[in-house]
């Protein structure tokens, strides 16, 4: 921030201009066009070697998977010889990245649509009907943001085993809903509320059943809402480690991102770096394709929480 | 719109309540009684213990060692990522070259860019992250020794999370990685609403900018950086670095309980080591920590809204 300072005292010729009293004087200009150039060149400094840094590690983590394990260990960051493609196909196949990315494509789109009908379910009667309980039901809802979700997954395990729920994923399904529940129904409360009661009071007028009236008239209008919390939802179960290591442990349901740790130690003992590194691009691909093109409703949607 | 208002409340909010109430309160609350139990999580059979389980917390070294690491998590590490990342969207928003004609204080050419690329970690799962930075950190193969060795650093090879002393740090370092590109755009969002003429007053009244930052940008961006430094908290003490420390360290926790996380304990102690009830205990600790962190950040953090 040093250089952002330096001309401070320099300009002795227009030394009233910054002062407060100091209308704009001839060497306003001047200074004030100095010290952009100079902070915009370090500006750019800064924001260029934090890029470098993002975007480094993963740009080495797709070399890595196209080289063969002598090259990883030999010359970290060397380009490879030749693309290995073989590293792939080994991942995809022998390594089970193709039954981890289908367990993922099930335990998410399963979750997310529950997720999403119950949340708008219940935040529409929590934003739109005065009953007793009203307040308590929704506290308790956001209470579940701010409560260490390790704390409940010890006697979870067993409430789990209990049903028969536990490895199947019918069941991580149903877990993952209620613990996206918090916050779907805390964001989703906030945009009912926005929406105008007119058009569901009309609906209703006119013969429409409350059931009604939510499905054909409010989840239409609450679309951006749902779009957003969606997005949010989809990254946060697609990307979710702790609760399918606790509870879904079956070798064969398991998810992508515990597949490819449980890989990370199996190939460890095997040595095939190269086929791991195959599996980690596959596994960070597709999402980051998905965002770049997404780009600005995936922005919104992961930082709508924070600023209401 | 009373009719059939309560048979509809009740049909919607059933099942939502009821899968939260089964999968997440319920537990919340099972956990908190076993706590004064000695359950090992293996048999149904257990006996109240009292406060046996929270007089054994107390001598015991690792749960301090835990609970020293998850503080300084959750000290340090919004600190860290918070101050960067402002220190990023100022210099994103607040470098542009002045042009002729435009206003006083511009955003960077190609902010959108920095924006994007800053973002990419966020939609990577923690998982595959630290998988990712498990290998670079490797002290033969790693890519961050071989880039130490490549500019002549040869002596300087730290064997990182194999250094006791070092790994606590590489495993925030990777934290701060990965969320800091949220808030850059989180901030900047914020920054963005706020309205030039106050910039521009500023730069008319003399301030250079970085008594802007602290005098404009800041106060009126406060309470994002609040609710920011809360989220921020709440995920280093709980989900993150329980999947950075157990993907990351030897051990995990290694080397030497150097690393080790209270909400790694609690799973170690209840999925490795067959102590439920005292897993628990730790979780109960846990929530307190977790809760005392909101509070005082809430209220340290309280002051008049500013309207703009």
């Amino acid at each position: 921030m040093k250089t952002t300072e330096t001309p401070a005292p320099v300009p002795a010729e227009s030394g009233a201009a910054v002062t407060k009293a100091g209308a704009p004087g001839g060497g306003e200009p001047a200074r004030h066009k100095r010290e952009g150039t100079v902070l915009n060149v370090f500006s750019h400094g800064i924001l260029v070697i934090w890029a470098i840094m993002v975007v480094m590690p993963l740009v080495w983590a797709v070399m890595t998977s196209f080289k063969d394990d002598a090259s990883i260990f030999g010359s970290p960051w060397s380009l490879p010889d030749t693309l290995h493609f073989d590293n792939w196909s080994r991942a995809w196949t022998q390594a089970h990245m193709s039954d981890y990315f289908l367990n993922t494509v099930l335990v998410v789109g399963g979750s997310l649509v529950g997720t999403l009908v119950l949340g708008s379910m219940a935040a529409y009667v929590l934003a739109r009907f005065d009953f007793p309980g009203n307040r308590f039901i929704y506290y308790l809802f956001i209470g579940g943001m701010s409560f260490p979700v390790m704390l409940a997954l010890v006697p979870l395990f067993y409430v789990v085993n209990n049903m028969g729920l536990l490895n199947t994923i019918h069941g991580l399904i149903l877990v993952y809903i209620a613990y996206s529940l918090p916050f779907t129904v805390f964001f989703l409360t906030a945009f009912f509320r926005t929406l105008p009661s007119s058009v569901a009071e009309a609906a209703f007028v006119d013969g429409a059943s409350h059931t009604r009236t939510f499905f054909q008239i409010m989840l239409p209008m609450a679309k951006p809402g749902l779009i957003s919390v969606g997005i949010f939802n989809f990254l946060g179960q697609w990307n979710q480690y702790m609760l399918p290591t606790v509870l879904n442990t079956d070798e064969d349901k398991h998810v992508l991102t515990q597949g490819l740790v449980q890989l990370a130690v199996s190939q460890g003992y095997k040595g095939d770096w190269s086929g791991l590194f195959a599996g980690l691009v596959m596994a960070m691909l597709p999402v980051l394709a998905a965002y770049i093109v997404f780009q600005r409703q995936v922005v919104q949607g992961l930082t709508a929480g924070a600023l209401k | 719109m009373q009719h059939g208002k309560y048979r509809f409340i009740v049909g919607f909010l059933t099942v939502p309540l009821g899968l939260y109430a089964l999968f997440v309160i319920w537990p919340f609350i099972q956990s908190i009684y076993y706590s004064f139990t000695d359950w090992t999580g293996l048999s149904p059979d257990f006996a109240m213990v009292g406060f046996d389980n929270y007089e054994r917390m107390l001598d015991d070294d690792i749960f301090w060692k835990s609970l020293q690491h998850s503080l300084l998590f959750a000290l340090l590490l919004p600190v860290v990522t918070i101050g960067l990342a402002l220190f990023l969207a100022f210099m994103i928003n607040v470098g542009g070259r002045r042009r002729r004609g435009g206003p006083v204080i511009s955003g960077v050419r190609g902010s959108a860019f920095y924006k994007i690329v800053y973002f990419f970690p966020q939609v990577l799962s923690i998982a595959i992250v630290a998988l990712l930075f498990a290998f670079a950190y490797n002290p033969d193969s790693g890519a961050i020794n071989s880039v130490l060795r490549a500019v002549g650093l040869d002596g300087v090879q730290p064997l990182w999370l194999g250094d006791p002393d070092l790994a606590l740090w590489a495993v925030m370092a990777v934290l701060v990685w990965s969320t800091v590109g949220f808030f850059v755009v989180l901030f900047s969002a914020g920054m963005a609403s706020i309205p030039a003429d106050l910039y521009e007053a500023a730069l008319l009244d003399g301030a250079n900018r970085v008594t802007t930052f602290f005098r404009v940008t800041l106060p009126l961006l406060w309470d994002t950086v609040q609710s920011g430094w809360v989220y921020m908290g709440i995920l280093a003490l709980g989900a993150e670095s329980f999947a950075v420390v157990q993907i990351m360290t030897t051990g995990p926790g290694g080397p030497d309980y150097s690393t080790t996380v209270m909400v790694l304990y609690v799973y170690q102690k209840a999925f490795r080591d067959g102590q439920a009830a005292y897993a628990t205990t730790i979780g109960v600790a846990l929530l307190v920590v977790t809760l005392a962190f909101a509070a005082v950040v809430m209220k340290l953090g309280r002051r008049e809204r500013l309207e703009y």
